[in-house]
């Protein structure tokens, strides 16, 4: 077991984790730890070992020049008995001393449950796009791309310019939401830049507002094809495809601050305006504090890397950007909100926990996410809730669990 | 409302006695502050054991054992009642010797075990690490989801008339009463207190301390341990002393995932994982199963034993309170030992012949060397 100490220790190599390090390194011995081979983080992962981004390649050479270690490929699992968090690494167990830690741990997708969302092919959009990155050929494939948010559109964008078939694009929100959230944008110039860039670049790509997809079978014939149903301003659409890409908006990732103590309020890590949460040396920054996109964490980042180094006046400095970035966040929230219907598109048979096979049909009996475990295994597989957690949570309402280390599955020497 | 029997603690042991009282025509209801099965039986191992450290602990295990196989074609499959048999494992000469003394006593009992050497212990458990002298199979043990087993039992004692009520705290005990958090008496002519490691906060006069312990369980992987497998110095290590200890300990589960205990702590109060603990315990376990090191693990957690200053539960009437029995304190064996407790209760409480003699459990023999 190594043994690393930092004046700052950052957890997540992404916008906000690489915008935090950067300005800290100023003040502080920083280190960086990301679960990934290389940094950048979820938008901005490196496709076939090459980051494509100026802004990110700008930030990751600046960390590079900077005094800033960084350890890639290492998990971190949760806290030791002694104040220091433990991470995995293909080297065995590295334990992080730190006097101030900046959780910058990103968001994940929510998946929600429908008939036929085990079969093969069927997919997160965010995992589609990173099987595309990682070597995946999607070229000729017909992909119908379903559920909400923006995502979709960067998804189709890619798997387009990546050769794939994209049959439609099927968003639930109302085409009126969706306007409005557009209109709003015109605060946000960068955002319209990409999104008009995009919207021409997807012009022959119908974007179906008002949509969502109720179901999934094989199709006949071919082995991997799918018929994906769409109910559509009241009437059902079949459309034949090859993958479907689905993703409901993105969920904070929060293990990480739940397990180190850190206050969570519906859903999010709660900070205040210098980024800092419940517990005095931990900060957060990026999606875990909310869903807002990248300008928020990365402008959320610098803050934090800022104030965990008593860089107070510099960091109210960006107070009033981030402010901004909030309101587009919370605009983004509410255009994207689920809607009702999708809590009924499980069957009594439709598998909710994927890890441990338990059904819809089980589960409507429970008050809690607790009393569902213990009685029916649900959220007790490798994933630990990690993926029906978000689901079960939409669906019945129920608070995610307590959250106990290791917060992913870790190699029993590794402890 | 009233009821024949209130019962205190929706736990594995309560849920056992609501099912035997319910089963002989008694008006039962649960009280449960918390959740059923939510305690101490939410962090158990779910090891059904026959044990030897004394002849009281054989009988109430032995009864409990037989009783678990009679029930075992009612519960259903999720309640993963598996008869996988122990493998008590020795590691030198000295404690093949107690292979030999602990098979002698089994043997005299008419539990039916067999003596392994190195080679066909080696052939049960093709994992475990070579050079270790032998063990004993004890074929009679089995390992069951306790969780589910509970629920099972309650929903049993319901079909029998019993009721629930969960989320209230019973904060006192009277003669013919229990008197709820929210100030609601529920009226009853008997009670069993069933509180586990919190049964002395209702009678005082109980000698329960908590006795920490920690799992590990990884994902899946049919086949790597067949048995249940617990190290010979357990006994030694574990019960012999109040120091902290670990031993080995792995239970395969009927989902392929690989159970590992355990520790034993004296006067920690909080449930937090302690990492020295816990790396001992899977030091202990690499020595035994290399092979364990390379496993994923997907949950660490702990739980509190209640225990007695003799190892051994408080089953039966509390001494000078005609109406109150004690059924709790059964430390790291009241999976097993909850369905004789449920027998042993009912018939104190309804005059019954018991089984076995109930007299070395009774809440008497602490409450007088008060
Ligand atoms: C699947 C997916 C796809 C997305 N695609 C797009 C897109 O195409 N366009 C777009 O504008 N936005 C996209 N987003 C949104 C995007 O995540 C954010 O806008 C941006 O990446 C946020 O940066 P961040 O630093 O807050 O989080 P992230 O970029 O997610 O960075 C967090 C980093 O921390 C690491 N990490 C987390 N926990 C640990 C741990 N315990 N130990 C070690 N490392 C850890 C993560 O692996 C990750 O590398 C996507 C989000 C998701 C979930
Ligand atoms: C790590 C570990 C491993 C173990 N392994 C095994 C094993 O392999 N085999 C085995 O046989 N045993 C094992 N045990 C022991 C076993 O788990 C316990 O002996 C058993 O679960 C005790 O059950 P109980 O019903 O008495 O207690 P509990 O399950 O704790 O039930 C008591 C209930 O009473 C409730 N309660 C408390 N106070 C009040 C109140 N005032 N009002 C209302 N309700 C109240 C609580 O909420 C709780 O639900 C293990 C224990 C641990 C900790």
């Amino acid at each position: 077991m190594s043994e690393i100490g930092s004046e700052v220790l950052v957890i997540g190599g992404g916008a906000a984790g690489m915008s935090a390090a950067l300005p800290a390194s100023a003040r502080a011995k920083v280190t960086v730890v990301d679960d990934n081979p290389l940094l950048g983080g979820q938008i901005w992962r490196a496709e076939l070992g090459k980051i494509r981004s100026p802004e990110a390649k700008l930030l990751i050479e600046s960390l590079e020049a900077g005094k800033i270690t960084v350890i890639n490929n290492a998990h971190v699992f949760g806290p030791d008995s002694y104040g220091r968090l433990l991470a995995e690494s293909p080297d065995g167990t590295i334990q992080l001393k730190y006097e101030k830690l900046v959780l910058a741990t990103g968001a994940r997708e929510r998946f929600l449950p429908f008939p036929g969302w085990t079969l093969p092919n069927i997919l997160g959009a965010g995992g589609l796009q990173a099987m595309v990155k990682g070597g995946l050929s999607i070229e000729n494939k017909r992909v119908v791309v379903a559920g909400t948010g923006p995502l979709l559109f960067a998804v189709a964008d890619y798997l387009k310019a990546k050769g794939a078939i994209v049959v439609c694009i099927a968003e639930q929100a109302p085409a009126a939401t969706i306007r409005r959230f557009a209109l709003g944008l015109w605060r946000y110039p960068t955002k319209i830049t990409q999104g008009t860039a995009m919207r021409i670049r997807l012009r022959d790509v119908p974007y179906l507002t008002n949509s969502w997809i109720t179901g999934c079978i094989k199709s006949s014939g071919s082995s991997n094809a799918i018929t994906a149903t769409i109910s559509r301003r009241g009437k059902t659409v079949s459309l034949d495809c090859d993958y479907v890409a689905c993703g409901f908006h993105l969920v904070p990732s929060t293990e990480l601050a739940s397990v180190l103590g850190c206050r969570i309020e519906k859903g999010v890590v709660v900070v205040n305006e210098y980024q800092q949460t419940s517990v005095a040396n931990i900060y957060c920054a990026g999606e875990p504090t909310g869903i807002g996109g990248i300008e928020a964490s990365l402008v959320e980042g610098k803050i934090a890397g800022l104030s965990a180094t008593g860089q107070t006046d510099a960091a109210r400095e960006h107070f009033a950007e981030r402010d901004k970035t909030r309101r587009f966040g919370k605009a983004l929230n509410s255009a994207f909100a689920l809607r009702a219907e999708l809590k009924r598109l499980a069957g009594p048979d439709t598998i909710i926990c994927r890890c441990e096979d338990v059904e819809y049909g089980r589960l409507t009996e429970f008050p809690s996410s607790r009393e569902a475990k213990l009685q029916t295994r649900c959220g007790m597989g490798p994933c630990q809730g990690r993926i029906c957690g978000a689901a079960t949570e939409f669906l019945f309402g129920w608070e995610p669990g307590t959250v106990r280390p290791p917060i992913f599955p870790v190699k029993m020497e590794n402890l | 409302m009233s009821f024949d029997v209130a019962i205190v603690g929706g736990g594995l042991v309560g849920a056992a006695c609501a099912a035997s009282l319910s089963e002989r025509g008694q008006k039962v209801v649960v009280i449960e502050s918390t959740g059923i099965a939510s305690g101490t039986t939410a962090a158990g191992m779910g090891h059904i054991v026959v044990m030897d450290d004394s002849e009281a602990q054989f009988a109430l295990t032995r009864y409990s054992q037989m009783l678990w196989d009679r029930l075992s074609p009612e519960l259903p499959k999720l309640a993963e009642f598996e008869n996988c048999g122990t493998i008590w494992v020795a590691s030198d000469d000295e404690e093949m010797d107690e292979v030999r003394r602990k098979s002698a006593f089994y043997a005299e009992r008419g539990i039916s075990c067999e003596i392994l050497d190195e080679c066909s212990l080696r052939a049960a458990e093709p994992n475990l690490r070579q050079g270790l002298a032998g063990g004993l199979l004890v074929e009679g043990d089995s390992v069951v989801y306790q969780l589910f087993a509970t629920r099972f039992l309650i929903e049993k004692a319901k079909r029998n008339g019993a009721e629930l009520i969960v989320g209230k705290k019973a904060l006192e005990i009277g003669a013919n009463a229990v008197t709820l958090s929210d100030g609601t008496r529920v009226l009853c002519g008997r009670v069993v207190n069933a509180a586990g490691a919190a049964a002395a906060e209702l009678s005082p006069g109980l000698n329960i301390s908590k006795r920490k312990g920690h799992l590990v369980i990884t994902e899946r992987y049919p086949n790597f341990a067949r048995h249940q497998l617990v190290e010979l110095g357990y006994l030694k290590s574990a019960h012999g002393s109040a120091t902290d200890s670990v031993a080995f300990n792995v239970q395969p589960r009927s989902t392929g995932q690989v159970l590992l205990g355990s520790s034993r702590q004296f006067g920690a109060e909080d449930g937090e994982i302690d990492h020295e603990i816990l790396r001992r315990m899977t030091a202990r376990a690499f020595d035994y199963m290399p092979a364990l090191r390379d496993l994923s693990v997907v949950r660490v957690w702990t739980g509190f034993r209640p225990a007695t200053p003799d190892n051994l539960p408080y089953i039966g009437r509390l001494p000078e309170h005609d109406n109150i029995f004690i059924a709790a304190g059964h430390e790291g064996l009241g999976i097993t030992t909850s369905l004789g407790t449920g027998e042993l209760i009912a018939d104190a409480m309804l005059g019954c012949e018991p089984a076995i003699p109930i007299e070395p459990y009774s809440p008497a023999r602490k409450v007088a060397e008060h």
